[in-house]
């Protein structure tokens, strides 16, 4: 057992901390009030490789591993949530299935553009009647003999809006329950293919979550992505490395919150003394930081394990509802440790309390989470 | 034949983060991490730049210290440079600037008999943030019988590469200067803005060449080197007296605090 | 010279350890050792309670005889024929300098240029008894290459024992180049110089924390100690050079005092033909061009208002601007405000900026980092403004005032006039 980050991990963070500091954080508090996607930072965040972190060179990738990718997500949503989650749902979400269920042929058209950052990517499962009951997909695929045909729409996409590439599940056999879903790779220029509303937002303002609409969409045969029926496979496959995303999400933010909050303990004064000088506050920071760690090691240790192809969909599991509602405790707490002044937009806690409830409800809610792990530790 | 830019770098302390034990009056170490030199960072930033804009470009990075400076070669490398050397020796431990730069001369001559190359442009940062000395690129390019541009704000590189023109900043202006290649540069922070390390880089550091050599490795003449060789010598070194605390005006309104003040600088007769 | 651990009297202690400020001590099971990083600063042998750690000098046997070196020089920087205000101080500097050390040690001004032989006079005014005046059309304007060549011949032709620059964009370019090709010793930056050990003692007793009961008042020597700060000014080194000549200091600009200048004052005038040729200078000097920025004298400022982090934006330093124009002062700045973009860094006073030493320094939101702290502690008084009542800065104040700038400074602008009604109603 080893806790010990690497040479390269170390430089990672070292390297993403001070890249948000200087370009992120500034622009935080403004992309979530005008409720703006930070396209200008995805332009950078792409020349520094951080939208191909965990794959090979040889698809354009930055030839890392999955702990350097929940570092970057994490140090980024540190300072911004929205642009944490921006990462998280390009890499697990649409380049990871690609990699991991094209074909090659697919994996070189598609691949170095996404890993270099070129093109965003999102993925499209959750329907308007069908979210945590994901099998209840009413997106239909029509096998036309040269084409694929779908119609049906998706909600609650991120990145929909500015996204390039995505990765759609769809019924190509309704009487085969989950083992009639397939999945596709749609492009947006693709005849019939839209994108709808985008949701306003409680928070992760700054991301964009748009509706996903296709009305007789026409795809090429080619774009098939795993097998005819497989595609609950693929989508579950990706969630679980989505979980370790969003859960590195949720770390960045319950670190950002309790670093944050210690400056202020440290300058702000009551009664003549620091906040930090009062022990009922320590206690408070005590828990905030052991929560914080604690929820660290398990979001490292399932990248860790999918770098070693162990199995880690139960450790994923884990990792997020465990990061996520550790997020939402740090938050909270950090507001009220700011007592009035937290409440108020002149401060960032409140914005990390707001982004940090999405964490407990994306990608899998904390009670699906729940499920995964019990019926991964009770048997099914 | 590729064009050879070398690069002098220093891991520094990082001074902004440093403080004084105020009960003891030394310096706190800990927890003080070390970073690249501020101005070695736009040195190896300009040189990248010029590998960016022009074909055949190979970028090296020299430094002098602790095997522990490794790291912060590992960091130029992460951020595009093309290899690195590390001078590190007891025997050139306590090096003042003079004997620093016997040093690096010594480690640069070896670095293009052993690569078979010459440099054709070489940066340094203007000075070190632990020392401020702002010596050792001067005295690097007096050894290596370069012409030099110090506080370089500006560089251009010619399309036939064997000409800069640069904007070398002066305290009242400017003077625009141009100087044949080969040549030192040192830069300031006015020059550009360092790039980050890409993760692709720190993936990457590795596979690049990385030499650590020993005083012996570089030849070099070890009675120029060391603290023995060096002219200058510290013959005391001690914290600045703390400025005995002045007062602090109590008041119940900043009108108040402002007639205090005013009535306490005129009994003192400043104003 | 070295510095070495008695191993009989070290009682593994470890407070040599942590006194470094090299990190160059080790333990070697319970033994301190001295590592590769020791610079011979001696701080170690002063804080070990058992003297188990001495300092041990080495002989002279590199060749040079130091009694052949005799003078003070001082590089008297100009540009475009008119010198350098740091010049005139160096000048008055080193008189002071060259009278510690003997009667007959004079101190000597080193024009170089082209059609430079009006600075003279000036230079005699300011206290100069020799005038080494090296004139060429080739250096008219200041090349490295021009300028280290006819001054290097110069100081192996006359032998001076100590040069001193001033510490500007021109002497930190030239001097390290001058020293390298004399191979001697140069100290970057001081903000003090002594010869004689007495003189040394009395500035360090009032100044600095130095235990000085180590150094003897009636010590002959009359070498160079040349203080200068290191670590961003958290530690104060005082260098030698015993073993080369000459010695050589650049100087910050605005830290030594001139002379009150003699009008008329005359001194010997030696004009040194150099050899110098087109060919000799690599460099072409293109245009030189003074910026139309406009210009910051701090540091001859008898005022300064200097703004910091704490004004939150760059239209804080127009509230400033406003008093400082008021009451005939210069704008400062810390360099948080500088990184911040709030303003230019020609403002910026510290250890990477300006040293100032004005009559009132005002550090409105400015939490006093060290850094900025080596810059103006030297002012004659410090008056802090600050929202935080713990900002370092108040350490360093003569009067402290917590409250919000935003208000203070308007108010104060607006009493500043009645500020002689205010203390006789005071007085009363």
């Amino acid at each position: 057992m080893n806790f010990q980050l690497s040479k390269e991990q170390e430089n990672v963070k070292k390297m993403v901390r001070e890249f948000a500091e200087a370009e992120v954080e500034p622009i935080a508090a403004e992309i979530d009030q005008n409720h703006r996607f930070p396209i200008e930072n995805v332009e950078k965040m792409a020349k520094y490789g951080m939208f191909g972190v965990p794959f090979p060179k040889q698809y354009g990738g930055a030839g890392g591993d999955h702990i350097s990718y929940a570092i970057t997500v994490e140090e980024l949503s540190r300072v911004c949530a929205s642009t944490g989650v921006i990462v998280s749902a390009h890499t697990s979400l649409c380049c990871w299935p690609i990699y991991a269920f094209g074909t090659e042929e697919q994996k070189m058209k598609y691949l170095p553009k996404l890993l270099k950052g070129e093109h965003l990517g999102a993925f499209g499962l959750t329907e308007p009647n069908a979210g945590t009951d994901a099998a209840g997909q009413q997106t239909r695929a029509e096998d036309m003999g040269d084409h694929w045909l779908l119609n049906g729409a998706k909600v609650f996409i991120t990145n929909g809006g500015f996204a390039e590439v995505f990765i759609v599940m769809a019924m190509t056999d309704k009487s085969k329950g989950t083992r009639g879903i397939s999945a596709f790779i749609v492009e947006k220029s693709d005849e019939g293919f839209s994108i709808g509303k985008t949701e306003d937002k409680m928070g992760i303002c700054a991301s964009s979550t748009t509706e996903l609409i296709f009305q007789n969409c026409k795809i090429p045969k080619d774009r098939l992505l795993g097998n005819v029926g497989e595609g609950f496979k693929v989508a579950m496959a990706t969630l679980d490395g989505g979980r370790i995303g969003i859960a590195s999400q949720a770390l960045g933010i319950a670190q950002g919150a309790l670093d944050v909050t210690v400056e202020y303990m440290k300058a702000r004064k009551q009664f003549g003394k620091k906040l930090s000088q009062f022990q009922a506050l320590q206690f408070e920071i005590a828990d905030m930081a052991t929560r914080t760690e604690a929820a660290r090691l398990l979001v490292y240790k399932a990248a860790d394990m999918k770098d070693k192809k162990l199995p880690y969909g139960m450790n994923a599991a884990m990792a997020k509802v465990f990061a996520a509602e550790a997020a939402m405790y740090v938050t909270t707490k950090a507001v009220q440790l700011y007592g009035g002044y937290g409440y108020t937009k002149d401060y960032p806690v409140e914005r990390m309390m707001r982004d940090a409830k999405i964490t407990e409800i994306y990608e899998g809610t904390s009670e699906v989470q729940r499920m995964v792990i019990s019926a991964a530790v009770l048997g099914k | 034949m590729a064009f050879n830019i070398l690069v002098c770098a220093k891991q520094v302390p990082d001074t902004n983060v440093i403080k004084i034990n105020p009960k003891t009056g030394t310096l706190i170490r800990d927890g003080v991490p070390s970073i690249l030199n501020n101005d070695d960072a736009n040195a190896l930033e300009e040189a990248l730049r010029i590998k960016d804009e022009f074909e055949d470009v190979v970028v090296t990075v020299v430094s002098m210290g602790p095997p522990q400076a490794q790291d912060m070669l590992t960091e130029c490398l992460a951020m595009g440079a093309d290899e690195a050397i590390l001078i590190s020796d007891r025997a050139v431990g306590g090096s003042d600037t003079q004997a620093t730069s016997n040093a690096l001369v010594a480690t640069i001559k070896k670095a293009e008999k052993e690569m078979g190359k010459s440099f054709d442009l070489v940066f340094a940062g203007r000075q070190a943030i632990d020392g401020d000395t702002a010596q050792v690129g001067p005295q690097v390019a007096e050894k290596l019988d370069l012409p030099q541009v110090t506080y370089v704000e500006e560089c251009s590189l010619n399309a036939e590469m064997n000409e800069v023109t640069v904007k070398r900043n002066l305290e009242d202006g400017y003077e625009v200067i141009k100087v044949k290649t080969p040549c030192m540069l040192t830069a300031i922070k006015e020059l550009n803005t360092p790039r980050y390390m890409t993760i692709e880089g720190i993936f990457s550091a590795k596979d690049k060449p990385t030499h650590v050599w020993s005083a012996a490795d570089v030849e070099v003449d070890l009675s120029t080197v060391g603290l023995e060789a060096s002219p200058t010598n510290v013959f005391r070194s001690f914290t600045p007296a703390p400025k005995g605390k002045g007062e602090m005006i109590e008041a119940t309104s900043e009108k108040e605090l402002v007639e205090k003040l005013l009535v306490g600088l005129k009994s003192k007769h400043v104003i | 010279m070295a510095i070495k651990v008695i191993n009989d009297k070290c009682k593994g202690c470890t407070i040599c350890v942590k006194a470094c400020p090299f990190d160059a001590i080790e333990m070697k099971g319970k033994i301190a050792e001295i590592g590769a990083a020791c610079t011979a600063c001696g701080v170690c042998v002063a804080k070990c309670p058992f003297e188990a750690i001495e300092k041990v000098e080495d002989e002279n046997d590199n060749g040079v005889d130091l009694s052949e070196y005799k003078d003070i020089w001082v590089f008297a920087e100009q540009r475009q024929g008119k010198l350098m205000g740091v010049a005139l101080e160096l000048i008055g500097e080193g008189y002071r300098l060259a009278k510690e050390i003997s009667d007959d040690t004079k101190v000597c001004a080193v024009i170089v240029g082209d059609n430079v032989a009006h600075l003279a006079d000036e230079c005699y005014a300011y206290g100069a008894e020799r005038v080494i005046l090296i004139e060429d059309p080739l250096l008219k304007n200041f090349t490295t290459d021009g300028y280290t060549k006819v001054l290097t011949d110069a100081i192996n032709e006359f032998k001076p024992e100590i040069v001193l620059y001033g510490a500007t964009h021109i002497g930190r370019d030239l001097a390290p180049r001058v020293a390298a090709r004399c191979n001697t010793g140069l100290t970057a930056d001081c903000t003090r110089l002594d010869v004689r050990v007495s003189s040394y003692i009395d500035f360090a007793n009032k100044n600095t924390t130095l235990d000085t009961s180590t150094l003897d008042p009636n010590d002959p020597d009359t070498g160079i100690k040349q203080t200068r700060p290191a670590f961003g000014g958290n530690l104060m080194a005082t260098i030698i050079c015993p073993r080369f000549r000459p010695q050589m200091s650049t100087v910050r600009p605005g830290v030594m005092q001139k002379r009150e200048p003699v009008e008329g004052a005359k001194g010997e005038l030696v004009e040194y033909k150099p050899t110098i040729a087109a060919a000799d200078i690599r460099t072409e000097v293109v245009e030189i061009v003074k910026s139309a920025k406009e210009l910051v004298s701090l540091t001859d400022a008898e005022i300064i208002v200097s703004g910091g982090r704490g004004l939150g934006n760059e239209e804080g330093f127009a509230l400033l601007k406003d008093f400082a124009d008021h009451i005939g002062g210069v704008l400062g700045a810390s360099r948080a405000a500088v990184d911040a973009g709030w303003i230019d860094h020609s403002h910026q006073v510290g250890q990477t900026g300006t040293t100032v030493k004005p009559r009132i320094y005002f550090a409105c939101g400015i939490s006093g980092a060290i850094q900025h702290l080596a810059g103006m502690q030297g002012s004659d008084m410090i008056v802090a403004i600050n929202k935080d009542a713990d900002a370092p800065i108040f350490e360093v104040a003569d009067y402290g005032l917590v409250g919000d700038l935003y208000k203070i400074i308007p108010l104060l602008k607006e009493e500043w006039d009645n500020a002689d009604a205010l203390f006789d109603a005071s007085a009363k």
